[in-house]
């Protein structure tokens, strides 16, 4: 069957043959997006984080079928060298990443927490941010994510001062 | 003196498409036998670099774009060590380490580590031997260039990847266009560090971009066209061989390529990862397993006492003392523990008729060569194992029997075959941190002092049945190195002190775990050395100070120790109902000393602050070192504070994170502080050693908040029972 949705700004089609296939496969081994990444296959780790319609999603156990019409971005979505999104600027300037295995999840669920908050104080960051790095990067990855609040802060206020 | 160290008989220059030439530097000569690395081990130093010497290698190429490419044998699970060779490199090559891009070398370059990557060794190993390729090209070049000025060469000027003559400019590419022979001159006098412009600096990691930006990098991304996906069925109860299989369901199912049926697997190969997946479960394995092993069997099995021992430190008489006085013993105990790596085990393998290519993640690229050739029936040099960045190391990848599989469903297919773990299949076929049983037994005089002092300690293998260290070694070693890393008594002063290796041979596999028995024996002794200390009334930390020797090993012990206790202003006290705990450790030849500062709320241990003061001599990018140590702490902290599988009715459980409990944001210390030391003019282990002390340390302030002494990890399970 054929499924249709938005990913990193593109109308894409989809053919699967079962719709219950995890979003993250089609993701990876159809779209060829290899950012997301597999962890643990049970919505256990965060390793496979990515947004859908705005939301942080664990796509391992994410029905495609759920993602029909729906806008998803992947870590290659979020943004680039060129033009890095808050989080990812963040986290090149604190040098999060050891492995780096588990830190696109960390970043689109610390990107989907900003969305909505952008000033989280260190109990939300807690709250939220509940994946897993084996590498244990989380002294890091909390000033990295204060960080892009400050970056994110900045921005909306730029946007408010020019609209 | 200049040295000759790169053998001219063995020197290989050839080119390659898309670049303007290769510059293969070979043969490093080195012919390290297993022993003396293991010999080496036991003096308690850094080991050396094993590269092999039978074949040419390619540590180099120039690009046409003048970019310097490294092939670098040792491989970047995180810890940094492309960031650190790139700069070693950027050093004696006078260039800019942007101008330097580090890939793992492919076993086809013949540019591999005999030994691993693994042991805290990879930039003490290839301190001088990197430098000296670095100096021995940029001399090559300078030759060559003035060869193709007619000048003579100390005419010519270089810096950043160009040779410069009056006005005229040649780029280290331009110079190696064209050129077929190479004069290979002597080693040239390596910079003295103080004139170094890149070692010390704290250089971003060179990989940083692509792991935030999400490239394609680790082995789970690799990817061929026509690539089918294969999933092998792995047995969840210990002690399982595999006997048969029946799959007629099996091949019927959507997307089913093949089943391939092996003497010692069965796996199927479809055209998804899921229709793989889906068709493995209707394959039936006849499996000839052994008892029901639960987690009270094996801890009976280890105990100190039961099966061999092996002292592998001796000074006076321990026996002596404690047979005429009274003695001090306590016990210590660690569970089993899983690495819990996040990208699983797996391999993509194209298999063809003459040869074959194996993208995978392995801190093991010779050895998987070797055995992959083997079983395949192929010769080595026609097997190229292309090693990817690893979503985490840790030991798991120490031996990477997994890419044979791979390589067997190619051959079956005749296509590219993708096959990975699933994460039960991680948990339940891990090669385990062994569980351990520590006695220790110590003897105090009047003025309090340690009169005799030994540590026992019972483990499952580390080292032993690994291939990396051939059973052959196993006579002349005696004990387990990789158990005792961590066991001996660093406190020389004390007259009388032994440590005895009893191994144990468990049911299921045991190996490599990020800092091997360091952990545990640390977690031990330290522990116990709190004990003493609280006898005698003294301060822990003078205490160890008054047992350390007098040599340059004690001292290096000694600074870190004063260092972490003046930085985290250590009192042996509960103040605001928060605690301080102390303990050190040395590990290879890295001392590293920390204090925690922790709180017991609603009975969850909580650890606000760490300390840490380390001497790894002298450090190539402190950032990373740092880094390194970051993430030690908090990797120990939840090993010790939570992380335990258990044995029951035969199986390893649990089978996931979370049940499998092991530090989140929400446990990291919301500070650490980090003292660097240099007691060395040459880098030593930066990985492992700052995993020693964090156990004991927490166990210790445990201690002075509840007056309960945890004698068991993880020391949060066994707070309240």
């Amino acid at each position: 069957m054929e499924i249709s949705f938005q990913i990193n700004g593109e109308n894409r089609s989809v053919q699967v043959e079962d719709e219950n296939t995890p979003l993250l496969w089609v993701v990876r081994d159809v779209l060829d997006l290899k950012g997301t990444k597999f962890g643990c296959g049970k919505a256990a780790c965060g390793a496979c984080t990515l947004h859908v319609d705005g939301e942080a999603v664990r796509s391992c156990s994410y029905a495609v079928k759920f993602a029909k019409g729906k806008n998803i971005v992947t870590i290659e979505g979020l943004g680039t060298p060129e033009r890095p999104h808050p989080v990812q600027q963040a986290w090149v300037e604190e040098i999060v990443p050891q492995c780096g295995y588990c830190q696109p999840g960390f970043m689109m669920a610390t990107a989907a927490l900003l969305s909505k908050n952008d000033h989280p104080t260190d109990e939300e960051i807690d709250a939220n941010i509940i994946n897993v790095c084996r590498c244990a990067t989380y002294y890091r990855m909390r000033k990295a994510i204060h960080r892009a609040a400050e970056l994110t802060r900045e921005t909306n206020l730029q946007s408010t001062e020019n609209s | 003196m200049a040295k000759k160290r790169v053998s001219r008989r063995k020197f290989l220059v050839r080119g390659a498409l898309g670049t303007v030439g290769v510059l293969a530097l070979g043969t490093y000569v080195f012919r390290g036998s297993i022993r003396r690395v293991i010999a080496k081990k036991l003096n308690s130093a850094d080991a050396p670099y094993m590269g092999d010497t039978s074949t040419p290698l390619i540590w180099f190429e120039i690009t046409d774009d003048n970019q310097i490419i490294l092939y670098s044998p040792k491989v970047e699970m995180g810890q940094g060590t492309f960031t650190g060779l790139a700069q070693l490199a950027a050093e004696e090559l006078e260039v800019d380490v942007s101008q330097i891009k580090v890939v793992h070398a492919p076993s086809a370059t013949g540019n591999m580590d005999g030994f691993a990557t693994g042991g805290s060794t990879s930039i003490s190993a290839l301190w001088v031997p990197l430098r000296e390729l670095a100096a021995t090209m940029r001399e090559m070049l300078l030759i060559k260039a003035a060869e193709k000025w007619k000048v003579d060469r100390d005419k010519i000027r270089f810096s950043e990847g160009s040779f410069y003559l009056g006005e005229n400019t040649m780029t280290f590419a331009e110079v190696t266009n064209g050129v077929s022979e190479w004069e290979i001159p002597d080693t040239p006098e390596l910079k003295p560090t103080s004139e170094m412009k890149w070692v010390g600096k704290p250089v971003p990691r060179v990989d940083l971009k692509d792991k935030v930006f999400g490239a394609p990098i680790f082995g789970m991304d690799a990817s061929l066209p026509n690539m089918l996906f294969g999933s092998v069925v792995r047995p969840s109860k210990i002690g399982s061989t595999f006997k048969n299989a029946t799959f007629s369901e099996a091949e019927k199912m959507p997307g089913v390529i093949k089943i391939v049926l092996e003497k010692d697997f069965v796996g199927v190969v479809a055209k998804s990862y899921q229709e793989a997946e889906n068709a493995k479960l209707a394959i039936e394995v006849e499996w000839e397993t052994g008892e029901d092993w639960n987690t009270s069997a094996i801890k009976s099995m280890l105990t100190v006492g039961k099966g061999k021992p092996f002292t592998i430190q001796k000074e006076g008489d321990v026996e002596d003392v404690f047979e005429s006085t009274e003695v001090i013993v306590s016990e210590y105990w660690s569970p089993i523990g899983a690495h819990a790596q996040l990208e699983p085990n797996g391999a993509l393998a194209h298999v063809e008729e003459d040869k074959a290519t194996i993208y995978m993640s392995t801190q093991v690229v010779k050895i998987t060569r070797d055995e992959i050739a083997d079983r395949l029936g192929k010769d080595k040099n026609q097997v190229n194992i292309v090693p990817t960045f690893l979503g985490g190391g840790f030991g798991r990848r120490l031996h990477t029997p997994n890419g044979i599989q791979a390589a067997l469903m190619s051959k079956a297919v005749g296509r590219p075959v993708k096959c990975f773990f699933s994460r039960k299949e991680e948990f339940q076929n891990d090669t385990f941190r062994p569980p351990t049983h520590h006695v220790l037994k110590a003897r105090l005089n009047d003025i309090g002092a340690i009169e005799a002092f030994e540590h026992n300690v019972s483990s499952g293998d580390v080292a032993f049945g690994s291939p990396m260290v051939p059973s052959i070694a196993e006579p002349i070693l005696g004990a387990d190195l990789g158990a005792w890393r961590g066991g001996m008594v660093q406190y020389g002063a004390i007259p009388n002190y032994q440590a005895v290796s009893w191994r144990i041979k468990l049911p299921f596999a045991t190996s490599w775990w990020r800092s091997l028995g360091l952990l545990a024996n640390t977690f031990a002794i330290e522990s116990f050395m709190d004990e003493l200390a609280v006898k005698t009334g003294k301060d822990p930390a003078q205490f160890r100070l008054e047992h350390i020797q007098k040599d340059d090993r004690g001292d290096r012990l000694s600074s870190v120790i004063k260092a972490v206790v003046e930085k985290s202003n250590y009192k042996d006290a509960v103040v605001k109902e928060r605690a301080m705990g102390f303990a050190a450790s040395t590990d290879a030849s890295t001392p590293c000393a920390q204090v925690v500062e922790v709180s017991i709320t609603d009975e969850e241990i909580k650890v606000h602050k760490v300390f840490c003061a380390m001497d790894p001599g002298l450090v190539v990018n402190p950032d990373q070192v740092r880094a390194q140590c970051e993430g030690a702490i908090i990797m120990g902290m939840s090993a010790a504070l939570f992380e335990k599988m258990e044995v029951e009715k035969g199986e390893l459980t649990p089978t996931i994170y979370g049940p499998y409990q092991m530090a989140l944001m929400k446990h990291a210390p919301k500070e650490i502080d980090i003292t660097l030391l240099q007691g060395s003019e040459t880098p030593g282990a930066v990985g492992e050693p700052p995993l020693g002390p964090i156990g004991a340390a927490i166990a210790n302030a445990v201690f002075r908040l509840t007056g309960k002494r945890l004698r068991e990890m993880p020391l949060q399970h066994y707070l309240n029972s």
